[in-house]
């Protein structure tokens, strides 16, 4: 693996020194973004995002389970992700690694931290019962920028899901005896009803090789790249989340301009997300 | 669990199905760009990826044959594959099912070609609903094709079973449940020899001569569309 990201190093950085990239892409062009919605008929939501030939999948169970103690009346959002042999020869079976855990949490954070689900409304019986929404990420093909397929799928995903208190109504009516404020909910919520989400960002990442940025990087760029950033905009055009990966190292005009590039890309990939889940 | 759900009704089944019918099956060849073959499966409701790696050097060494590679089989449910998620990763069921159609595969592949290698098979279940070893291995088999794994021949998987006291072919999803036998098998379809074989529930010797029957109709009606997805896909590609 490492032998030929050598030999194809000196290809790509020369083509690079021409303006151009392997697959003939401007430096600041994302590859082909195809979004596929509600794929999963046992998941509550669920997407299927293709950049170039990376293939992810993302699909939202949901559950009823216990509020951490610190949010009492908050519903509990969680987010793994599988790294799966099928995807790539390098990938192996087993508990999840350094790099699935990172991408979990890349994805986890951008969901998180930029609030799009309003888990206060997803309190059931506060201190007690509140809804669970569990992101499962399932990376199918792997090549190249799995941070921005994988947050793609998982907002695809949420924002096609469905709160499924139909399937889980016999085990909320079982708790009416103990907790008789069960009743009044079910009679407010009597069919599944959408996630309660707001405008989410949207997540772009570049790569830096022999001092050229690209954005939206395949596997044979990743493979020869100094640094990474990952940026998320919001539909204002404001920062919502970074994380610059690798051991390499960006210029401030540098990490400007992958900023305005970002910008640029989120809107368009918004279109795209917007388009998909019919909104 | 004991029910009183009637499974066949007016001689039809819950899904409108006869006895002897199959669910809707779709079948599609090399549908990853990684993977060296890969399959995509579609039967009834269950929705199943199958990708080849190999033959390759097996890892730990240990695990090496000097007579001939090993296979490697997977399978895998996604954690939303079923209504009550599934902790991801592999339990003792999954294991289980990896080990049946790894052996399966080894009688068909010829293994003496590769010593020392794995030929690694990964199943993953993507929506499940009855049934889902059999579209994984059917599904397998046209990934090893696509990968251009030698085989003896082109395993393909059904079930039978038992509902309401009847013998009927490829159970849904209550049939599984709340049925009274389930017998899944794996052939190959050019000498009819059985590479897979389970069965749990009651079935008399009667029954199970005429459900080892049905299923094996079962496999060759399925080993055509097996054929007709990997022609599907190289003569697209000799056009090209």
């Amino acid at each position: 693996m490492a032998i030929t990201a050598e030999i194809k190093k000196d290809y790509i950085i020369k083509l690079s020194k021409n303006g151009k990239r392997l697959d003939n892409r401007k430096f600041d062009e994302f590859r082909k973004i195809k979004i596929e919605t509600n794929i999963i008929k046992k998941a509550e939501g669920s997407a299927k995002v293709t950049i170039g030939n990376t293939q992810v999948i993302s699909g939202i169970k949901m559950d009823i389970g216990e509020p951490y103690p610190d949010t009492p009346d908050s519903g509990v959002m969680t987010t793994a992700a599988e790294l799966i042999p099928m995807a790539s020869p390098d990938f192996e079976s087993g508990p999840p690694d350094q790099k699935s855990i990172e991408l979990a949490r890349v994805v986890d954070r951008g969901i998180r931290e930029s609030k799009i689900i309003d888990v206060d409304k997803l309190c059931i019986i506060p201190s007690e019962k509140v809804w669970m929404v569990f992101i499962d990420i399932h990376i199918l093909d792997y090549d190249g920028n799995l941070f921005d397929a994988a947050s793609l799928a998982s907002l695809a995903a949420l924002m096609t899901a469905k709160v499924p208190i139909e399937r889980l109504k016999p085990i909320l009516e079982n708790m009416i005896e103990k907790y008789p404020s069960i009743e009044k909910y079910l009679k407010e919520h009597l069919e599944d009803f959408p996630l309660p989400l707001s405008n989410p960002p949207i997540s772009c990442t570049s790569a830096k090789f022999n001092d050229i940025v690209v954005i939206d990087p395949s596997l044979d760029e990743e493979e020869i790249a100094e640094a990474r950033l990952t940026i998320a905009t919001d539909d204002k055009g404001d920062i919502r989340a970074m994380q610059k990966g690798l051991n390499g190292s960006f210029t401030v005009d540098e990490i400007k301009k992958v900023i305005k590039s970002s910008i640029d890309n989120g809107k368009k990939i918004r279109e795209i997300l917007y388009k998909s889940v019919g909104k | 669990m004991i029910s009183n759900i009637k499974l066949i009704k007016n001689g039809k089944r819950l899904d409108n199905r006869k006895n002897d019918e199959l669910r809707p099956i779709k079948i599609e060849a090399g549908v990853l760009h990684r993977a060296e073959g890969s399959c995509y499966l579609e039967w009834g409701g269950n929705k199943v990826l199958a990708a080849v790696y190999g033959p390759r050097e097996a890892v730990p060494r240990h695990t090496q044959n000097p007579l001939r590679a090993i296979v490697n089989a997977r399978y895998n449910m996604a954690a939303f594959s079923v209504d009550d998620r599934k902790r991801p990763g592999p339990d003792r069921r999954s294991r289980e099912i990896s080990k049946v159609i790894s052996e399966a595969l080894e009688n068909i592949i010829l293994l003496e070609k590769f010593p020392r290698a794995s030929i690694d098979v990964n199943i993953e279940i993507l929506d499940a609903e009855a049934g889902t070893r059999c579209a994984g291995l059917t599904a397998a088999a046209v990934a090893l094709v696509d990968a251009g794994i030698p085989m003896k021949d082109i395993p393909v998987a059904c079930a039978a079973g038992k509902i309401d006291g009847e013998v009927v072919l490829d159970l849904g999803k209550e049939e599984d449940n709340f049925g009274n036998a389930d017998l899944p098998i794996a052939i190959a379809p050019r000498t009819g020899e059985i590479l897979l074989l389970q069965m749990d529930g009651h079935l008399t010797q009667k029954e199970f001569d005429k459900a080892l029957d049905l299923a094996i109709k079962g496999c060759k009606i399925i080993a055509e569309l097996q054929k007709k997805a990997i022609l599907e896909k190289y003569q697209k590609n000799v056009e090209v």
